[in-house]
């Protein structure tokens, strides 16, 4: 998961992009004729400390590699944040930025 | 293309393991996420997602989608509204199996002006839903997909 994050008008202007597939379930293997099994990203969850400060649920119609635009207010230049996302597997990644 | 390989090999070997994993599984790390997501009409996911299908249309909250797209496999998409106390917003695309694209849940200091791209199968509707003060307002735009998004 590629995260930027920068201060912009007293808010933090967060954009990231995950790497995954979003397999909706629904889509064919041209080879097999069978269906790919789904495995999509269900949440992305961002957090400022231990604050919460944005919580997102996706269904099976967001795009593969998802990316995403939010921006909060209360954070500082050289803050960190984490970025969660849990898929329909239950995997999960957790990656961290610094804001800038 | 490596990048594809990769993730078909994967999706592969995935097959069996996923499906004792799903049986096996219990639901309960997935309890927030809601059913919503899995509902095959808007109005039956507005439901699950808010507990009503009451909307007022409400022209002030800007849905940024473009009008036609060429791949509707990667359609970008952006909420925003200047409505205080903003809770929810989510992303509804009328015409796909599952209409229900995202929600997003926005906390206190958290700007109500989100963005992903989602897939769109085909022409049809997109909604953009927003809940302030506890009521529920919508605005539309009818997007033209050139090449549908859900095919494989």
């Amino acid at each position: 998961m590629k995260i930027k994050a920068k201060i912009r008008r007293n808010m933090a202007v967060v954009k990231a992009l995950a790497k995954h597939p979003m397999e909706t379930g629904l889509r064919k293997d041209k080879k097999t004729d069978k269906l790919i099994p789904a495995k999509f990203i269900k949440e992305l969850v961002c957090k400022h400390g231990d604050k919460v400060v944005y919580h997102a649920d996706f269904g099976r119609s967001v795009s593969k590699n998802p990316y995403v635009a939010f921006s909060f207010a209360g954070a500082k230049k050289g803050d960190s944040i984490a970025m969660t996302w849990t898929d329909s597997d239950e995997e999960t990644l957790t990656v961290e930025a610094v804001i800038k | 293309m490596r990048e594809n390989r990769r993730l078909l090999l994967k999706g592969l070997l995935g097959i069996t393991t996923m499906a004792t994993a799903m049986t096996a599984m219990p639901r309960l790390a997935m309890a927030k996420w809601s059913k919503a997501f899995d509902s095959s009409s808007v109005d039956d996911a507005l439901d699950d997602l808010y507990g009503t299908t009451e909307l007022t249309t409400d022209d002030t909250i800007t849905l940024k989608i473009p009008e036609i797209a060429e791949n509707g496999a990667v359609v970008p998409v952006t909420v925003k509204t200047k409505m205080d106390n903003v809770s929810k917003i989510s992303i509804f695309a009328e015409k796909n199996p599952q209409p229900l694209a995202a929600s997003f849940t926005l906390p206190e200091g958290t700007a109500p002006n989100v963005s992903v791209r989602i897939r769109l199968g085909e022409s049809q509707i997109v909604r953009a839903v927003v809940e302030a003060d506890g009521k529920l307002y919508t605005t539309e735009q009818e997007v033209k997909v050139t090449i549908g998004g859900c095919g494989g």
